[in-house]
């Protein structure tokens, strides 16, 4: 195996729960050193909320935790100490990169903002992604994955044209995460190119919008509103999920050109209601679709998921069982052969499961290690990177700097 | 509208053959400075049909979903598929930095350009490929399209969505699992640049739209072997999350413990002031309220006076509020909100791109993050189609303007 495409980078890592952990992973998996700075004063949000491995509780158990911290170590520091804000700064004199996912503001407030940094460290990349940016009249708004999906027009589009706009969870904490990462790699090969750091100010708000791009320009060009749509598209008919046999069983349908639609009604076995001029068309189909899916779910509901899935594929039909988290992990073949879930043993997990980065590299695949436990990396961090002696250590300890 | 100026992909060239499924990657890489060559088949993407259009008015050169995902390219047109199109693209190969490309796995090295045979021609190269399933692996073939890769994805995020009495669904409109694909790609495309520039070699970058939707955890199936079904919640009593008000919705929700001093606390003493909460209301424990120390009843009480309250103020109203009163609030946002929303005007969110040909100007959706030294621009509207043949194939590649007319003649260009 040759050298890990991002090995030699050193990550100093503040961020924390989701969108920036995640983010700092990619750099983890492909080989930059990634050391977590966390502390039990605040501690990080997935190290103290469940699900957690058998219930039990604690640090180095929960599932969310261990699976998008993959191949970083971990140090224990109290931020909200004096000393312990210096030895934040002995880590970023050390790192090329410096990442957090707080409020807007919040690292000027603990003075630990881009120009101290800078000071420090002149050639630091520093990449602060807060929901709104670290400027305007909302910059210091704190909030989560769901309010920022709802502030950046996603619920309003999710869901049915007759009801209230449907919940899609923490949708923009998994778009946040990718701009977190281009950006941080692309600021590095300008590094790379012109010795210059700078500072990476990701608005996740502004990353967000740019997945409901064309809806922001038929406003501003048509002056029109989107709205939910269910799962139908304009393209094509039927288009939806069919309920198929079983408790809460799925199998999504998409059927766009002529070809596509012979294959379906041969695959359903040419009912005589599929030979009706009002559905030889798309636009028949469109204008009849509440009648069409109600046919469709006819016949769906009395197949299996699976099976439905590879005979519609087998003709050539865009269809695919939906996939429940037991699915993905234990039974869907081309996961499995990609191996995208990969096992690690842990030392108070046993052996669990983490995901890969989706991106495979051909000569530089990614290769994960386990997360670390809390505080698992505290004497390589201060023995090894800031040179400390036992004795500083431990006056650290004794002081509550480190815990 | 903004000069191109130094990016942070400036020195680079990227060739983009993507269709639909790949489309935001190149977008992405030249909002960052590269010089990215949209290449597309004799007349023009099909992704040029789709929806929505400028004016309404049904034109491959009007396509709003074109413009929004083509920013920042120059566009040529070329058949690969023919001996003269794969020679042309192969002098391209020479001088570019990165192909992107989201045909079938195998296409490209059935014309004789798969990774392989450009290593050759430029070892430096890097290939992305986009693909529904990956380049390998047993369902590497099968359909797909954006409904079917949220079915599929390797996270299950459909499965938290809708409502028990409906389908599952997607997001509406505009395929996102292509737009998280584009973007992942170019995480994978950078990681092959900071590997090339330490041992000068290229490589393949294979991005499977089915684990780019793997973002949802599933490590309570893992650890514990369960997840939670649809509908099942995880609190005893029904609360909403999503609340009518004046023009649209919010998103609000109440909660107790020292968390209240940030949500419910300021909202109710807003609504006191507007003589909106009653006496119960005001004078609620919130210390020690939890969902599951409630009923109801309490909720809906509740419920009853805020929903009162909401419907006397607009979006913009309550949003101003929550910035004011520091309560973690937040509007629905519609098209209309976000336009018009202050944030994104103050953090000169919009820029208006020049569209020479329809004479007039556009406020696009603009920089995905502010950079010190190298923020993104967008440097250019979307290219027409072929609008770049010229510059590139008779300015860079010396073909002369006689060749070129011949092969725009066979159709190669």
């Amino acid at each position: 195996m040759s050298k890990k495409p991002l090995e030699g980078i050193k990550v100093a890592d503040f961020t924390w729960v989701w969108t920036g952990p995640t983010s700092t992973k990619v750099l983890a998996d492909f080989g930059a050193t990634v050391l977590r700075i966390e502390s039990k004063v605040r501690p990080d949000v997935w190290r103290i909320q469940p699900p957690f491995k058998d219930d039990i509780p604690g640090p180095n158990r929960g599932a969310v935790f261990n699976s998008q911290n993959t191949s970083k170590m971990s140090c224990s520091v109290n931020l909200g100490l004096p000393k312990g804000k210096e030895i934040a700064k002995k880590f970023v004199a050390w790192a090329d990169i410096v990442a957090d996912n707080y409020a807007g503001g919040a690292m000027d407030r603990m003075g630990l903002g881009y120009e101290v940094l800078k000071e420090i460290n002149p050639d630091i990349i520093m990449m602060s992604s807060s929901l709104m940016g670290q400027s305007g009249p909302w910059h210091n708004s704190p909030g989560y994955g769901d309010q920022l999906t709802a502030v950046s027009g996603i619920s309003h589009i999710s869901g049915w044209p007759d009801r209230i706009p449907g919940e899609v969870g923490f949708y923009t904490d998994y778009i946040a995460p990718r701009f977190n990462a281009l950006t941080i790699l692309a600021a590095l090969d300008y590094r790379r190119r012109t010795g210059k750091g700078q500072y990476l100010d990701v608005a996740q708000h502004q990353g967000s919008l740019q997945f409901v791009g064309p809806m922001l320009l038929d406003y501003e060009v048509n002056n029109r509103i989107a709205g939910r749509m269910g799962n139908r598209d304009p393209r094509g008919a039927p288009h939806g999920n069919f309920c198929c046999k079983g408790v809460d069983r799925w199998c999504a349908i998409t059927v766009f050109d002529d070809e596509e639609w012979q294959s379906f009604c041969r695959t359903i076995g040419d009912p005589p209601w599929t030979k009706e001029p009002r559905f030889a068309t798309l636009e028949g189909r469109k204008e009849n679709e509440d009648e069409l899916e109600v046919l469709v779910t006819a016949f769906t509901v009395n197949q299996v998921d699976r099976d439905l899935m590879n005979t519609m594929q087998t003709a050539g039909v865009p269809a695919m069982m939906v996939n429940t988290p037991e699915d993905a992990m234990e039974h869907d073949p081309q996961l499995l052969s990609r191996e995208f879930f990969q096992w690690r043993d842990h030392p108070e997990l046993g052996s669990y499961r983490a995901p890969r980065q989706p991106c495979v590299l051909s000569k530089t695949p990614c290769q994960i290690e386990r997360a670390p436990l809390y505080g698992e990396h505290n004497e390589y961090a201060f023995k090894e990177i800031l040179g400390m002696t036992d004795d500083e250590i431990a006056e650290l300890v004794i002081e509550g700097v480190v815990q | 509208m903004a000069e191109k100026t130094e990016g942070m992909l400036s020195p680079y060239r990227v060739l983009d053959l993507a269709d639909e499924r790949g489309l935001m990657c190149g977008k992405l890489m030249g909002d960052l400075g590269a010089d990215v060559l949209k290449i597309e088949r004799p007349g023009g993407d099909p992704a040029r049909n789709i929806g929505p259009f400028y004016h309404d008015e049904e034109d491959p050169e009007k396509s709003l979903y074109w413009f929004a995902v083509n920013t920042s390219k120059r566009g040529i047109t070329l058949d690969i598929e023919t001996a003269e199109g794969r020679d042309i693209f192969r002098k391209l190969v020479k001088t570019a930095d990165f192909v992107i490309e989201s045909f079938s796995p195998g296409y490209m090295d059935g014309l004789g350009l798969g990774y392989a045979e450009l290593e050759k021609i430029n070892p430096g190269i890097i290939l992305v490929s986009i693909t529904p399933f990956g380049q390998t692996g047993p369902q590497k073939d099968f359909k797909a399209s954006d409904l079917v890769l949220w079915a599929a994805g390797a996270g299950p995020c459909m499965r938290s969505f809708g409502d028990y009495d409906r389908p599952l669904h997607r997001i509406s409109q505009h395929p996102q699992t292509y737009f998280h694909a584009g973007t992942e790609a170019v995480v994978g495309a950078m990681v092959a640049l900071y590997h090339r520039g330490d041992s000068g070699e290229g490589q393949h970058v294979d991005v499977s739209i089915q684990e780019c939707m793997g973002f949802f955890p599933v490590g309570d199936w893992d650890l514990n072997r369960r997840y939670r079904p649809r509908g099942a919640s995880p609190i005893p009593v029904n609360v909403r999350h999503i609340w009518p008000c004046k023009d649209g919705y919010v998103m609000w929700r109440y909660t107790g413990g020292p968390n209240a001093v940030r949500h419910s606390i300021p909202l109710v003493n807003w609504m006191v002031d507007e003589g909106m909460a009653d006496d119960w209301l005001k004078n609620f424990d919130w210390q020690n309220f939890s969902h599951f120390n409630t009923t109801q009843d309490v909720i809906d009480r509740m419920e009853e006076q805020t929903i009162n309250f909401f419907m006397g103020h607009t979006k913009a109203e309550m949003m101003a509020g929550a910035i004011k009163n520091r309560i973690m609030l937040y509007p629905v946002a519609a098209a209309n909100d976000m336009a018009e929303s202050p944030q994104l005007a103050a953090r000169d969110f919009w820029p208006r791109v020049e569209h020479p040909e329809l004479g007039t100007d556009i406020r696009y959706p603009g920089k995905f993050a502010n950079a010190s030294e190298t923020p993104p621009v967008i440097s250019r509207r979307a290219p027409l189609v072929g609008e770049h043949n010229e510059e590139i194939f008779v300015e860079e590649l010396d073909i002369s303007r006689e060749s070129l007319a011949k092969l725009k003649q066979d159709g190669v260009v």
